[in-house]
C-alpha cells in the first residue's frame, strides 16, 4: 500500500508496475486442472434455452453454443466432459453463464477452425474469436454501421502492480508484429497504435505499428485517458469508444490472432501477473477455466478467512468471493490482500477537503458528485456533476479523508442512471 | 463445502493513502502549539484555562450532540477539538469561564451541528461563536479593556484599536519583530506571528490544508492596505502592520482554510482568498471593527458556494463532434 508522503503537498504520483518488478524472469506454467470452469457475460434481458448439456463430451479449442438462437458461444480450453451448468449474478447485476468441465489429462484438439474458420473476413472472425485471451469485447471491432477508424493497442496495463500487457509486448515483440497485420486484415484499419512506457520503446518499434510512449504514471493509460492524450479526442460523457471510431485491444489479444491463424488453433492459456500479499509480482500463465485455487497452490501462496481476492489490480479491480472462481479470458491478473491491509471504509460524510477534486484525472467535482450520489440524485449528478465523465480510476476513493467509497457510488449511479431515465420514459 | 473460506469484498479501489480526519486535526492542533503556548508562557493560568476549557467543553458538546443526534460519538475524529483550540486562540486569557462555555456551545452547536455536523456547516464554526460573541458582548473582545489588569513588560496595547483610534502614529510603536514575536496585546493565540507563520507552512507543506487560501489571502491583506496605505498614509497603516496584527495570520492558516466552508477548486480558492483579505483590510480601514478578518472570512463562506461552481470543464465537456 502506498501511502501519502509525509509532504502530501502536490499530486500523489502513482507509477505502474514495470516488468523490472516481476519474480524471477519466466512466465511461469500453471499445470493444467482437473476442473475447468468457463464463463459467459450474459447480455442483459432473457435467457434462452440452453444448448449445452451435463454430460457432453468437449474438445480443446472447441466451439460451444450457448443457446439455440443467437450467437452467444464459448470456446473450451479442455478436454473432458461437461459436468455442471449454473447462473451466476453478480452484485454489479452482471450474469453469468458458467460450464464446468471435468478435464482429461490428454488434449483433443477440435478441428473446426482449423478446416472453416481461418478466414480473415470479420464475420467469421467474430463467430470463432470472442473468447480469445485477452479479448474483452471484440463485437466493438467489427460493427458495421459505425467503421473503425483507429485501434489503439494498449501496452501499459489496466493497473497498478500488473505487468502482463508489457511482458507481452517484450517478449514477443515479433508475435505481436504478425497479429497486428491479422488485425487489420480483419478490421480494415490501418491506423493502429501501440502505447508503450518508455522501457518498452525498442520492443515496441519492432512491431510495425504507430508507437506512442507515455510515462507509466498512473491512470494516464486508461482509455478514457488515453483518447485525450495521445488522439486529443476525448469522449463526450454520453458516447462511447466506438462512436469515435476507436477500439482498445490488448497486446495479448493481438499474439492471439496471430497463433490461432498460423497454428490453426484457438489459443487457450492467458498470461497473467499474480499480486501477492507483500505486493510481490510473478507472471504466469494458465488455462482459461482454471480455478483460482488451484494458481494460489501452485505459487505457494496461502489465503485464510478475511483475505481479499481480487481479479484486476488494486485501484480498479474486482473483488471475487470464492477459490473456486476461474480465470477468465480477460483476466489480466490476480491479487491477494491480507485481512490486516483490508481498509475499511467509513460512514462519515464528505468534509469538502478537496482531495479527490485535485486527484481525478476527468476534472470532476466528485466533492459535490458524492453529496448528490449518496442521496440517490443520479440524473443531477450525470448532468450537473459529470458522473459520466468519470473513467473509473478509483484515485478519488484512494486519497478521501473519510475513506467514502466514491468508486462504489459511482458506480452505482452509472448503472442506476438507465434504469431511472427508462423509467421516467415510460412514465411519459 | 464445511472448509469454505470466507473472502472480503467490496467495491475497487483496495488500497487508500491512509489519510485520516483525525490524523488531519492533530497536525492541525499540533500546529497551532506554537502560538498556543507562547500566549500561555505570556499570559499565565489564565490563558491555559481558557485554552483547556475551551478544547474540553468542545468535545463535550460534540458529545451531547452525538446523543442528542443519536449519531455515533464522533470526538475521536479531533474536530471538536480543533475547534475549541481555535476558539480559544481567538479569546483574550481574561476571558470568563461563562463566555467560554457559550463561545463553544455556538461553535460547535449553532456553527457545527446543526447544520448536520461535520462537513455541513456552511460557516466556520469558531469564528461563528467569536462573531456572535462579538456583537453580544462587545467589552469581551476589546483587548484593551480585557487585558487591562496584565503588564508583561511590553507595549500592552491592541495595535488595530489603537491604529484605529490614533492614527498611524502609533504604528512605529511596534517594531516588526515585537509583532512577530507577539510582544503586543492580543488573543491567545493570535499574536505569536512567527509561530503561526511556522504552523502555517507546516500544514501546507504536509498538503493538510490548502496553499492557495492562505496564499491569496495575505495577498489580499497586502495589496489592499498597500493601495490605502499610497491612498493616505497619514490614515492608512502599511500592509505589513496589517498583516502582522489582529487575526491576519491565524486567519490565513487556520481559519479561512477550513474545509467546509472553503473552496476546493483552484480558480475559487484565490478568489475565495483575496476577497477575504480585501474585506479584512476594508473593514479595518473603513468600517465600523477593529479587526475585520472575522467578518470578512464568513463573507466568504457565504460566498463559497456560488464560487465554487467556477470549475474545469469535465472530460469530454462541451467538446463538439461532428
Ligand atoms: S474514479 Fe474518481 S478520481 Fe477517477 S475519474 Fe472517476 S471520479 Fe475522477
Ligand atoms: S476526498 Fe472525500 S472527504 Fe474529501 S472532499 Fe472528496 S469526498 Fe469529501
Amino acid at each position: 500500500m502506498i501511502k501519502k508522503p509525509f509532504f502530501g503537498l502536490g499530486k500523489s504520483k502513482l507509477q505502474y508496475s514495470g516488468i523490472k518488478n516481476i519474480e524471477g524472469k519466466d512466465v511461469k506454467e500453471i499445470p493444467p486442472s482437473t476442473r475447468i470452469t468457463l464463463m459467459h457475460k450474459s447480455p442483459d434481458g432473457e435467457l434462452g434455452e440452453l444448448v449445452l448439456s451435463i454430460g457432453d463430451e468437449v474438445r480443446t479449442g472447441q466451439k460451444l453454443n450457448l443457446r439455440e438462437i443467437g450467437e452467444e458461444y464459448l470456446t473450451s480450453t479442455a478436454t473432458g466432459t461437461i459436468t455442471d451448468i449454473s447462473h451466476t449474478t453478480e452484485y454489479t447485476g452482471q450474469t453469468f453463464t458458467s460450464v464446468s468441465i471435468e478435464a482429461k489429462p490428454k488434449d483433443l484438439w477440435d478441428d473446426e477452425f482449423e478446416k472453416t474458420g481461418k478466414d480473415t473476413a470479420p464475420e467469421n472472425a467474430l463467430t470463432f474469436l470472442s473468447c480469445l485471451p485477452g479479448i474483452s469485447d471484440l463485437s466493438s471491432f467489427i460493427k458495421t454501421d459505425n467503421p473503425l477508424n483507429t485501434i489503439i493497442i494498449n501496452g501499459l496495463d489496466r493497473d497498478l502492480l500488473i505487468a502482463t500487457n508489457q511482458i507481452i509486448v517484450k517478449t514477443e515483440a515479433e508475435h505481436l508484429a504478425e497479429g497486428i497485420e491479422y488485425l487489420k486484415k480483419i478490421t480494415g484499419v490501418s491506423r493502429i497504435i501501440l502505447v508503450v512506457p518508455p522501457s518498452l520503446r525498442m520492443e515496441a518499434e519492432k512491431s510495425g505499428a504507430e508507437v506512442k510512449v507515455i510515462e507509466p504514471v498512473y491512470p494516464d493509460a486508461i482509455p478514457g485517458l488515453l483518447m485525450k492524450r495521445i488522439l486529443d479526442n476525448p469522449v463526450p460523457p454520453s458516447k462511447n469508444f466506438e462512436d469515435l471510431g476507436v477500439a482498445f485491444i490488448s497486446p495479448e489479444a493481438v499474439v492471439a490472432l496471430r497463433t490461432a491463424f498460423v497454428e490453426g488453433k484457438l489459443p487457450v492459456t492467458k498470461v497473467l501477473t499474480v499480486i501477492d500479499k507483500d505486493n510481490r509480482l510473478t507472471c504466469i500463465k494458465a488455462r482459461i477455466g482454471t480455478p483460482v485455487r488451484d494458481i494460489l497452490s501452485t505459487l505457494n501462496i496461502d489465503v485464510s478467512h478475511g483475505d481479499r481476492l481480487v481479479f484486476g489490480g488494486p485501484m480498479s479491480g474486482q473483488g471475487i468471493y470464492s477459490e473456486d472462481m476461474p480465470i477468465l479470458h480477460d483476466t489480466d491478473a490476480i491479487m491477494v490482500q491480507d485481512k490486516s491491509q483490508v481498509n475499511p471504509s467509513g460512514n462519515d460524510p464528505c468534509i469538502n477537503c478537496g482531495e479527490c477534486v485535485r486527484v481525478c484525472p476527468a476534472k470532476i467535482p466528485v466533492n459535490m458528485l458524492i453529496r448528490l450520489l449518496e442521496n440517490g440524485l443520479y440524473e443531477e449528478a450525470a448532468q450537473e456533476y459529470d458522473l459520466l465523465s468519470c473513467v473509473e480510476c478509483g484515485l478519488c476513493s484512494y486519497v478521501c479523508e473519510m475513506r467514502i467509497p466514491i468508486s462504489h457510488y459511482i458506480m452505482l449511479g452509472k448503472h442506476e442512471l438507465p434504469l431511472t431515465e427508462g423509467l421516467e420514459e415510460s412514465n411519459d | 463445502m464445511t472448509n469454505q473460506k470466507l473472502f472480503v469484498s467490496s467495491h475497487a479501489p483496495y488500497w487508500h493513502n491512509k489519510s485520516s480526519l483525525s490524523m488531519k486535526s492533530y497536525n492541525i492542533m499540533l500546529a497551532a502549539l506554537p502560538a498556543v503556548i507562547m500566549g500561555i508562557y505570556q499570559y499565565g493560568p489564565p490563558a491555559l484555562g481558557v485554552v483547556a476549557l475551551s478544547v474540553s467543553t468542545a468535545m463535550i458538546w460534540e458529545l451531547i450532540m452525538n446523543y442528542v443526534t443519536k449519531r455515533p460519538a464522533s470526538i475521536g475524529d479531533g474536530n471538536a477539538a480543533v475547534i475549541g483550540l481555535l476558539l480559544a486562540m481567538l479569546l483574550p486569557a481574561s476571558t470568563p469561564w461563562w463566555t467560554v462555555l457559550i463561545g463553544t456551545f455556538l461553535a460547535i452547536v449553532v456553527g457545527k451541528q446543526i447544520f448536520g455536523g461535520i462537513g455541513c456547516n456552511p460557516l466556520n464554526p469558531a469564528l461563528v461563536s467569536i462573531a456572535i460573541i462579538l456583537l453580544s458582548w462587545k467589552g469581551l473582545l476589546d483587548f484593551d479593556e480585557a487585558l487591562v489588569n496584565y503588564d508583561l513588560g511590553f507595549y500592552m496595547v491592541y495595535p488595530l484599536a489603537a491604529l484605529k483610534y490614533l492614527g498611524t502614529s502609533v504604528v512605529s510603536n511596534y517594531s516588526v519583530g515585537d509583532l512577530l514575536m507577539g510582544q503586543y496585546a492580543g488573543a491567545i493565540g493570535s499574536t505569536f506571528g512567527l509561530g503561526l507563520i511556522i504552523g502555517g507552512i507546516y500544514l501546507i507543506l504536509r498538503g493538510m490544508i490548502r496553499w492557495e487560501i492562505s496564499i491569496s489571502f495575505l495577498a489580499g491583506v497586502f495589496v489592499t492596505a498597500f493601495f490605502f496605505n499610497i491612498a493616505d498614509s497619514e490614515k492608512y497603516a502599511g500592509p505589513l502592520f496589517h498583516l502582522l496584527t489582529g487575526y491576519t495570520l491565524i486567519g490565513a492558516f487556520f481559519l479561512a482554510t477550513e474545509d467546509s466552508s472553503s473552496p476546493v477548486n483552484f480558480i475559487p480558492m484565490l478568489i475565495y482568498g483575496a476577497c477575504a483579505g480585501f474585506l479584512t483590510v476594508l473593514i479595518r480601514n473603513i468600517g465600523a471593527f477593529v479587526d475585520g478578518t472575522v467578518f470578512a472570512i464568513l463573507m466568504m463562506n457565504i460566498a463559497n458556494p456560488l464560487l465554487d461552481k467556477i470549475r474545469p470543464k469535465a472530460l469530454g465537456k462541451g467538446i463538439k463532434h461532428a
